[in-house]
């Protein structure tokens, strides 16, 4: 059951979705949803809509167009849009697409980024299902600007019967520029990291590389890549089609646009909203929970009431040290114990190093261990001290930034529940329901195939 | 000229630390914790000797850009 | 004043083999981050590399004193061509194969800043098959290191070499795989804890 959230004075009402298969969700006003269509979309369907695919090339009235001006125009127009990107790290994507663009090289690669591994992201999973022609004419679109020779889209599960049918039916159309070759990534919070990704496309395992050249000089097979969410591409997809103002018609000035997220809240099932950028945190999160999180496992837990006129953009979540990451936001409820969520997250993270750096080695599962120390009130004096040394030795001396992101959750949990630590010092816990709230997968890796 | 370590080449031999102890440290757990910052003029020809010297040849000297 | 020459080969040889015996040695002790008593980290890297150069100085000598050596008719170009030379074709040719896999190690390692870490990591696995190559060559060629107290010498390096390799691979076989090190670190810390209360 989905309900429209009530429109606030200056925002755009919000769609939802129910995250599980086959929920339905109203359209309430203009503007949104863009991404997410009401039912999901074949191909005739996505055309009725949105029409083909608007090539710049293709169909330039008689004359030999220049290939790379007109494919430019769309760089031009992704640059005047302001887009972002949507999977976490939000750099600018026209920055990305020219720097593949005037590299060196015949081969050129595009990478459709559907690994999903935050666990508690759930927006690329319900993207590829519903509205997979969008991230597809993206990926295109995306590989003709640049000048591809090779299209790749890298899934968090084996592809969907959806995902199939919608490429198959694209091939029988000849819409696409370039066959898609789908990977499937492994399980693991670092799959989706882009070297661990250009590893994995590779052959090899999902891990993490060290500072090589930059992907968009030398990345799959070294040749120049573009690593792009899916959600981004779904919008750079929209932009190409209805252009840059349309796109910063919602949002605010510096962050234009609009973002899924996903959302956990008290008494109701995992949702996925569009949103406009800026929007109150409040219109999607209740603010007399216990405490909001921010970003996802590598987020920031917030205060409350402290946290709850933030608004869902980096200017203002700046301010408390966060960021919106790629939308997961929580609301954790009263009767929970924030601790014994933290530790368990945490838990989770330092399992899901690589392994590869020492200091990450060994400094998250020793936080981790001291984190569960606190929530099981068994802490020795010494431990905060150690967490708080160990912090400060992982952050910055990885060759990826799984230690200093688990480091900014850990501290943030730290701060936010530092009256929880004092009561299980004293024997006590302020939580009267110990069902875990946030997902945390069970299956921890053991072997080397698990990263494959 | 900056002094970087490679963490996933690093094994913590710690020949680095003895070196160049200017500007190298050793973690609890035996791997360098380097400063950031640029390599002294004076520490120059050190530091190159240091990263011919690492086992792991997990050292460089990067200029970097800002 | 031919003799000269014949005794240097050999004397010459024997040192080489001694030191290439050392170094092989010290580069396991460098890998296993061993120490050696009294002095510092980078004196055991320090060591493995000047034996190792030091050893390239006696081998040339052990090569060009057997060259001019008149006695047997030994061509240079048989000491990097295997099998190339009439006197003592097979030891030789042993000698002449450790050569130049010892010759891709130095010339490796000492491009080692330009050289991607994984190719010079590879070329220098090699010295597993040189050392073996050089003590068959030693032992094949000369009738010195067959009997009597050098021959004592030759089975105390090869006992050094076993047990250098057995201490590498009994680390190899110890060594928890990168993914199972998290666990290993996590169950150390909470048994850790258990233990502290």
């Amino acid at each position: 059951m989905t309900t429209a959230l009530n429109d606030t004075a200056n925002h755009d009402d919000t769609a939802n979705h129910d995250a599980a298969p086959g929920g339905a969700a109203r359209q309430v006003a203009a503007g949104l949803p863009r991404l997410l269509p009401q039912a999901p979309e074949d191909l005739q369907a996505h055309l009725s809509r949105y029409g083909t695919v608007p090539y710049r090339r293709r169909g330039a009235a008689g004359a030999r167009a220049d290939a790379r001006g007109a494919a430019g125009a769309l760089i031009k127009d992704i640059a005047a849009s302001g887009l972002t990107g949507r999977g976490g790290a939000a750099f600018p994507v026209h920055r990305k697409l020219t720097a593949v663009a005037q590299a060196k090289g015949t081969r050129k690669v595009v990478v459709a980024n559907g690994a999903e591994s935050e666990p508690a992201s759930r927006k690329d999973e319900l993207l590829l299902r519903i509205a997979p022609h969008l991230v597809l004419d993206g990926l295109q679109l995306a590989a003709e600007a640049v000048g591809a020779t090779e299209a790749h889209l890298y899934l968090h599960a084996a592809p969907g019967p959806q995902i199939l049918r919608a490429l198959t039916e694209r091939a029988s159309r000849r819409l696409d520029l370039l066959p898609v070759s789908i990977t499937q990534a492994p399980p693991r919070f670092l799959a989706g990291q882009e070297t661990a990704l250009i590893s994995r496309l590779g052959g090899g395992p999902a891990l993490p590389a060290f500072q090589p050249p930059r992907v968009s000089e030398r990345g799959l097979g070294g040749a120049p890549t573009l690593v792009q969410n899916v959600e981004t591409l779904a919008h750079l997809a929209l932009i190409a089609r209805y252009g840059p103002r349309w796109f910063r018609a919602v949002g605010t000035e510096e962050e234009p646009g609009s973002m899924l997220t996903t959302i956990y809240r008290p008494d109701h099932r995992t949702e996925i909203h569009e949103v406009p950028v800026g929007v109150p945190v409040n219109a999607l999160l209740p603010a007399d929970a216990q405490a909001w999180l921010v970003g996802g496992y590598h987020g920031v837990w917030l205060p409350l009431p402290e946290a709850s006129n933030l608004t869902l953009d980096h200017a203002s979540l700046r301010e408390f040290g966060a960021s919106p990451g790629a939308g997961v936001l929580a609301a954790l409820p009263a009767d929970r114990c924030g601790l014994a969520e933290a530790a368990r997250v945490t838990g989770y993270l330092a399992a899901e190093s690589a392994a590869q750096c020492g200091p990450c080695l060994n400094g998250l599962p020793r936080i981790a261990a001291a984190l569960a120390e606190l929530a099981a009130g068994k802490h020795r004096r010494q431990t905060r001290a150690d967490l708080e040394r160990w912090s400060g030795l992982v952050t910055g001396r990885g060759a990826c930034h799984h230690p200093d992101g688990t480091v900014r959750f850990v501290r943030s949990a730290l701060q936010v529940f530092a009256p929880e630590i004092d009561r299980h010092a004293r024997g006590h816990c302020s939580a009267r329901n110990r069902d875990p709230f946030l997902p945390v997968p069970d299956r921890r890796p053991t072997t080397e195939q698990d990263w494959i | 000229m900056n002094l970087k370590v490679n963490p996933i080449a690093c094994t913590g031999h710690g020949v680095c630390a003895e070196l160049l102890p200017e500007l190298v440290t050793l973690d609890e757990w035996g791997y360098p914790v380097i400063d950031p910052g640029p390599v002294p003029p004076a520490l120059d020809r050190d530091a190159r000797r240091t990263v011919a010297a690492c086992p792991a040849l997990a050292l460089r000297l990067a200029r970097i850009y800002r | 004043m031919n003799n000269a020459f014949w005794y240097a080969s050999r004397a010459t040889g024997i040192v080489a083999l001694l030191l290439l015996t050392a170094v092989l040695v010290l580069g396991i002790l460098v890998n296993r981050q061993g120490r050696l008593p009294g002095l510092p980290r980078f004196a055991v890297t320090d060591l493995h590399r000047s034996l190792s150069l030091l050893s390239v100085a006696f081998i040339a000598v052990h090569i060009v004193t057997a060259v001019l050596d008149t006695y047997v008719h030994i061509p240079l170009l048989s000491a990097v061509i295997p099998f190339a030379s009439g006197y003592e074709r097979l030891w030789l040719g042993l000698g002449a194969i450790a050569l130049d896999l010892m010759a891709a190690m130095i010339v490796t390692s000492l491009l080692r800043g330009r050289l991607n870490r994984v190719v010079w990591k590879a070329v220098h696995l090699l010295a597993y098959a040189s050392w073996p190559l050089t003590f068959a060559h030693s032992l094949g060629s000369s009738k010195d290191l067959q009997q009597g107290w050098l021959l004592f010498l030759a089975i105390g390096c090869a006992a050094a070499v076993a047990a250098a390799a057995a201490f590498r691979l009994a680390h190899a076989a110890r060594q928890v795989p990168r993914a199972g090190r998290v666990s290993a670190i996590l169950s150390q810390q909470t048994s850790k804890q258990a233990v502290s209360r």
